[in-house]
């Protein structure tokens, strides 16, 4: 082989190693790029993270919307949890809390985390909450029953076509991972 | 017909010759070690094709425990928990043990021969490629005997039922890694060796469609396998290390890595078939004496398939909960893909018209894919529309589309290619009725074994299952039925592959198909034909000048009066 093919060789092998690594950076990029994209398109259906101020709109009593409410425990997660009524009918504007419970199964202190999901995803851009147990872990004595309130608005802004919101609630068990903190 | 290759060409050879004789070995080494240490593209295309047909036979054991549990409901024969462990394996070793390395076998053979090239650009890191191969499967194979079984959660290893995987997960997730670096290798020194290897007026657009589509698929594997690589580092680190990329407790998101993984997996489709269709426009014109149609378009073609996989993911996550936006654009965008993929299916078919066709086994093969590669291309264009999709998502219609694109299309394919050149390999003819009646076999079985499930399918099936439903009964039998008469057909493949190798049915000539020579290259001749059978160990130590082809219209073909 002639040594300048060797050269080329040498010199394209450099260039595609670098794509290769490149490329495994990307897959990683992709995690932020997810996240960011997510939340400028709104279309992750997660909703707000932390608290929205109470602010005050005008409550659109000709309008009637049904938000339904689920309580989800992830696999050995020992909490029974549930939600004061599984629907509410609400108007947009008008600001309402509702109480969710869960009680601790296990002997032991435990910490978890509740995750929100929205359906229609898209729904999550019209729901503001003013509290809500999700926004920071929850820690829970042995056998203590916690009360939660949840305090949220429908903005008057959402589309007509919406008319049954689905607010799902799933806790996860986080003590193991906050023990090795 | 008229030999391309000129007269100082021949003087060159034999010059070429002498200098062998100062400087080179005569041949192999001897001895098994030879094996191990070679780095002679054609024993590292000959390891690779038999490792993958080795692989084919332990993963279609695979699919036979599958189909033989299915074939009455209920639990029959083996733990749900093995069950799912077998239809992982299955697909892994199907993937990255069978199809990849066979391709990156035929490619070690073909690709120098057909460029006028010594060898690969990089023999020593061909080598090392190959036995990282070995080692990575044999890793993966080792986790069937681990605590907790094998991974059982799908070849998609979607957390967080993937993280449920006993002590074998970050013993397979390695074994991903080691096999990713093997095919990136491989691929580096493909896009090395086409690159810089060319022998002088083998131009880009002179060269055999087969290494067209292989230097494509390289630059996927490069861009793909190491995301892939990187998604499986994240279920790492998120089982071991407490990171939260797709644990929904710590802020991650389990979706997300449907996300990554497709980005790969999308492309990674393209890897299996590709090569497949740089085969079939290889095999085709040799058996209809004439010249491919529509080579230009060819390549443009495989280039826009190529960037399209790109773009496409999602749509293997209708069901995951998009927008409506999202559903729309990855739908509309899968849908055009149909639009270069039928370009070559058009080109094939016009190449075929009014030629003077012979249907020798490997044509008999290529016959066989043009028609049912088609057929899984239209069930796959049923399930880009999304709204249908959401009925069809993991259920057996799935199952039967992947299955006719990549049995009947992918499988026969390097079924072709085998047959093909496996005269040019070894010198000698292979038993052309054993070769015909595997063909049939196959042909006629791999229908009775896929087609049922398109219906049980669309009557709600789901993939992934050890046990279902009683209405099911009847189409799984016929199912089961007809994939234990293609394992077994196989069998008669092993048979011809050893008996050719042995001696067949006696020696062939150099160009072992009538009008292999003419039509079997891209622009130029077909370089391999010219080289005796077998060619001698160290071929074109000096490049071959080529130059184009030219068909002359006018000219009869060849067997027409």
């Amino acid at each position: 082989m002639a040594a300048s093919t060797e050269q080329k060789n040498a010199k394209l092998v450099k260039v595609l190693v670098l794509v290769v690594i490149g490329m495994f950076g990307f897959g990683y990029a992709l995690v932020p790029l997810y996240d960011v994209l997510c939340e400028l398109t709104g279309i992750n259906g997660k909703g707000d993270k932390t608290a929205v101020k109470e602010s005050t709109y005008q409550a659109d009593i000709n309008r009637e919307l049904t938000i339904e409410f689920l309580t989800t425990i992830n696999e050995q997660t020992p909490l029974r949890f549930w939600a004061e009524k599984k629907q509410l009918k609400v108007n947009p504007g008008k600001y309402y809390t509702v109480n969710f419970y869960a009680e601790n199964k296990s002997g032991k202190t435990l910490t978890s985390q509740a995750i929100a999901s929205f359906s229609p995803g898209l729904a999550a851009n019209y729901v503001e909450k003013v509290e809500c147990f999700c926004f920071r872990q929850q820690v829970f004595q042995p056998d203590e029953t916690k009360t939660m309130p949840m305090r949220f608005v429908i903005k008057p802004d959402i589309p007509q076509e919406l008319k049954t919101i689905t607010l799902s609630y799933t806790f996860f068990d986080n003590t193991k991972k906050n023990a090795q903190k | 017909m008229s030999a391309v290759i000129g007269e100082h060409d021949k003087h060159h050879d034999h010059s070429a010759h002498e200098h062998d004789h100062d400087h080179h070995d005569h041949g192999p080494a001897k001895g098994w070690l030879r094996w191990i240490i070679t780095t002679n593209h054609k024993d590292i295309g000959t390891l690779y094709l038999i490792f993958a047909l080795a692989m084919f036979f332990v993963g279609g054991v695979m699919a036979l425990i599958i189909r033989a549990e299915l074939f009455q409901p209920g639990l029959n024969f083996v733990e749900p928990q093995f069950f799912n462990s077998m239809t992982t394996m299955h697909a892994l070793i199907m993937i990255f043990g069978a199809v990849m390395p066979a391709f990156v076998g035929l490619a070690n053979w073909q690709i120098p021969l057909m460029i006028g090239a010594p060898d690969m650009a990089l023999p020593r890191m061909n080598n090392m490629s190959f036995w990282m191969l070995v080692a990575g499967a044999t890793l993966l194979g080792s986790t069937l005997f681990m605590e907790g079984g094998a991974p059982a959660a799908g070849w998609t290893l979607y957390p967080p039922l993937v993280l449920q995987t006993g002590k074998a997960l970050p013993f397979a997730i390695f074994s991903v890694h080691i096999l990713g670096i093997s095919s990136i290798m491989g691929a580096i020194n493909i896009i090395a060796t086409i690159f810089n290897m060319r022998a002088p007026g083998m131009t880009l657009m002179r060269m055999p469609m087969f290494v067209w589509t292989w230097m494509i698929t390289a630059f996927l594997l490069i861009a793909v396998m190491p995301v892939f690589a990187g998604a499986v580092t994240m279920l790492l680190t998120d089982k071991f290390f407490e990171t939260s990329f797709f644990n929904a407790a710590g802020g991650g998101d389990p979706v997300l890595y449907q996300h990554i993984f497709w980005f790969f997996g999308h492309p990674e489709v393209y890897i299996l078939i590709l090569p497949t269709f740089g085969l079939a426009s290889t095999i085709i014109p040799v058996f209809a004496r004439k010249p491919l149609f529509g080579y230009s378009s060819m390549v443009y073609a495989t280039a826009a398939i190529a960037f399209l996989s790109f773009i496409v993911w999602a749509h293997h996550m209708f069901t995951v909960g998009m927008p409506l936006a999202g559903e729309l654009y990855f739908m509309y965008s899968t849908m055009i893909i149909a639009v270069p993929t039928a370009v070559k299916v058009f080109n094939w078919t016009a190449t075929m018209w009014k030629g003077a066709m012979t249907f020798e086994t490997p044509m008999l093969f290529s016959i066989c894919f043009v028609v049912l590669f088609t057929m899984g291309g239209f069930t796959g264009l049923m399930m880009a529309i999304a709204p249908s999709d959401l009925q069809y998502h993991d259920t057996y219609f799935i199952v039967a589309h992947f299955h006719y694109v990549l049995v009947p299309s992918v499988i026969f394919m390097i079924m072709a290619a085998a047959y093909f050149w496996l005269p040019k390999w070894t010198g000698n003819m292979y038993n052309e009725r054993v070769g015909q009646l595997h063909f049939w076999l196959s042909a006629i079985s791999v229908n009775i074994l896929f087609f049922p499930q398109h219906f049980l399918g669309l009557a709600g099936m789901p993939r992934r299952i050890p046990d279902y439903a009683v209405q099911f009964t009847d189409w799984n039998q016929v199912s089961t039925v007809g994939a234990f008469i293609f394992g077994i057909s196989q069998l008669l493949f092993l048979y011809i592959v050893i008996d050719t190798i042995r001696g067949g049915v006696g020696k062939t000539t150099s160009e072992v198909w009538e009008g292999a020579v003419q039509y079997g290259g891209g622009g130029t001749v077909g370089l391999e034909w010219t080289l005796p059978s077998p060619p001698p160990y160290h071929t074109f130590t000096e490049q071959p000048v080529v130059e184009p082809i030219h068909f002359d219209d006018h000219e009869p073909i060849h067997g027409r009066a």
